[in-house]
């Protein structure tokens, strides 16, 4: 009857994110009056789910190595049995929403993504998930028996709970038909924080007027820790490469600090940007429309005032270090 | 190759969105409708199959009639025939049902959804319809080849891309990169005026059952007005960022 929790892993460690699901679901645990399950496959160290109300881990030793959602699926789904889970939680990782409806329809469960806060009412089982793009949140009702929630990035946050933990190895036979995609080749840009694991993202547009620009905005990113994106003109214009480009149909961002540099913030932009907890915006216009979404604005000139925030945030790390 | 592409049928990327009815559902008043962003990418995608590879492009949306210009603009950009399956969309799971019973009819190659639909981002149908039918899956697709009956993919992960092979049949989620921004089409007179002709079959739904239900929408919040700091005085910013909004 316990809850289930897919505990995302990446090179065997496991993801922020994981904690994050994990803490999701120990609340969820408490409304229901039951204890937290977390499935971890080929992840070391899982007893730091302990901390955040996971009692017990089922840990998978896959033979293979690269991500199989089909064959996660089926280990979350057996899982569920095994459990007897009414409510299964996972990431809003990539990779959690590609195995999450698999294992869904494998379950006959109501799945719900982006979900964004605890359940109002756990019968009938109400959660708040942002929906047209971050324009609006929608309370949907799931209705099966079985309840698949994805939780999004960030809104939930980190929430210690430690509990005594147990682990069990757990092994589930994964048939040829499941592993039917096979991985041929992973091109990854190493060295780079990524804008899904970010804290901060630094977010360049129009207003650079060039990709030879960019230099500088790189090197408050890499000063902040942040990953840089870029608005959709600048991803169009090729100044930088398409996996940068965020907005309502590029990637979303749903980050702690969002800072845009020269970007007017059209509706779309704004839309996917939206979840960030912080924004600060960076423009000469100071009729922008960012400045109306915006925490932190400052009117002026990006070329001047880059490398000064740069050198400004060296000397707060160094005092804070 | 027989290729289905499921459409959604979604406000405009411009569109304000409000809400009606005591905000239980959405105001389409005053609001354009366009063919999904998601979905445009793998339709486009799909006319290159068709006029490369010879095949033959069905799209497919589930709506009410209000949804068939939708439909029609797909035809005019290049669909070979389209498919209405007559119901209203309230659940990812329904639409993945009745999408699967027509492709149980028909065995098409290659299915080509969204990865999701800018209204509801529930992001659902293409992995479930995938889950139903027992075919191959590959979500955040962003290129696509297929000879013979073998499909090579790239899929969008964290940092980099992941390069598959799998065999037909297959379900995609697709987004920008199965083509470029500037590989979209815009109908032409010609395309316009021969779609106008093109079979648009309208089917009755087959009777699968609801699993989710919106039961309510909201807003958000309205900001409170920026802080503007003066350009001369960035430890200002500084120090809101840290002592203030804590994220530094």
């Amino acid at each position: 009857m316990s809850v289930l929790v897919y505990a995302e892993s990446n090179d065997g460690k496991l993801k922020k994110v994981a904690l994050e699901a994990a803490s999701y679901a120990k609340k969820v645990a408490d409304m229901l009056q039951t204890t937290v399950t977390a499935v971890t496959v080929n992840a070391n160290y899982t007893d730091v789910l302990g901390n955040y109300g996971v009692s017990k881990v089922l840990k998978v030793n896959a033979s293979w190595n690269d991500f199989n959602a089909n064959a996660v699926a089926k280990i979350l789904y057996q899982a569920a049995v095994k459990e007897n889970s009414s409510v299964v939680i996972l990431p809003g990782t990539t990779d959690a929403m590609y195995l999450a409806p698999i294992a869904t329809v494998a379950l006959q469960a109501s799945f719900a993504s982006n979900v964004v806060a605890l359940p109002e009412s756990t019968a009938p089982f109400v959660v708040k998930r942002t929906a047209f793009s971050n324009k609006a949140f929608n309370f949907t009702q799931l209705d099966a028996a079985v309840k698949v929630l994805c939780i999004a990035k960030n809104a939930f946050g980190l929430h210690e709970d430690a509990v005594a933990i147990s682990t069990e190895d757990f092994s589930v036979e994964v048939s040829a038909s499941d592993l039917g995609v096979k991985v041929q080749n992973i091109e990854k840009t190493t060295g780079k924080v990524t804008i899904a694991d970010a804290e901060v993202v630094v977010s360049g547009g129009r207003g650079l007027k060039g990709p030879e620009n960019w230099g500088m905005l790189e090197e408050l990113a890499q000063t902040l820790g942040a990953a840089t994106a870029c608005s959709k003109p600048v991803s169009d214009l090729g100044w930088r490469p398409h996996s940068e480009h965020v907005g309502q149909t590029g990637k979303p961002v749903a980050t702690n600090l969002y800072i845009a540099i020269g970007i007017s913030g059209a509706i779309q932009h704004i839309a996917g940007i939206n979840s960030s907890k912080v924004k600060v915006v960076i423009n000469s216009d100071s009729e922008a429309p960012f400045f109306k979404v915006a925490d932190y604005g400052i009117v002026g000139d990006a070329f001047e005032i880059i490398p000064r925030l740069t050198q400004k945030i060296k000397e707060f790390k160094m005092q804070n270090a | 190759m027989k290729i289905l592409v499921c459409i959604s049928h979604v406000p405009d990327t411009t569109s304000k969105i409000n809400f009606t009815n005591g905000d239980t559902e959405f105001d389409t008043n005053g609001v354009q409708f366009v063919i999904n962003p998601n979905d445009e990418f793998g339709l486009t995608r799909a006319i290159w199959f068709q006029e490369q590879q010879g095949s033959h492009v069905t799209v497919l949306n589930v709506g009410g009639a209000e949804t068939e210009p939708t439909l029609r603009k797909a035809l005019a950009i290049g669909a070979n025939d389209a498919i209405r399956i007559n119901t209203n969309p309230t659940d990812g799971f329904a639409v993945a049902a009745q999408i699967a019973e027509v492709c149980k009819q028909n065995n098409y190659d290659l299915i080509i959804c969204g990865k999701e639909s800018l209204d509801y981002n529930g992001g659902m149908v293409p992995g479930m319809l995938a889950a139903i039918l027992g075919y191959n899956f590959v979500n955040s697709c962003i290129d696509l080849k297929v000879e013979g009956t073998q499909a090579t993919t790239a899929r969008e992960i964290d940092g980099g891309k992941e390069i598959a092979s799998c065999s037909l049949p297959l379900v995609v989620g697709g987004q920008k990169g199965l083509v470029e921004e500037k590989d979209l089409r815009i109908p032409n007179m010609r395309g316009i005026m021969t779609a106008r002709t093109k079979p648009l079959k309208v089917m009755e739904p087959s009777g699968a059952d609801n699993k989710t239900k919106a039961v309510k929408f909201e807003k958000p919040a309205p900001k409170s007005a920026v802080k503007l700091v003066d350009a001369n005085n960035l430890d200002q910013l500084i120090d809101l960022l840290h002592n203030e909004a804590k994220v530094l």
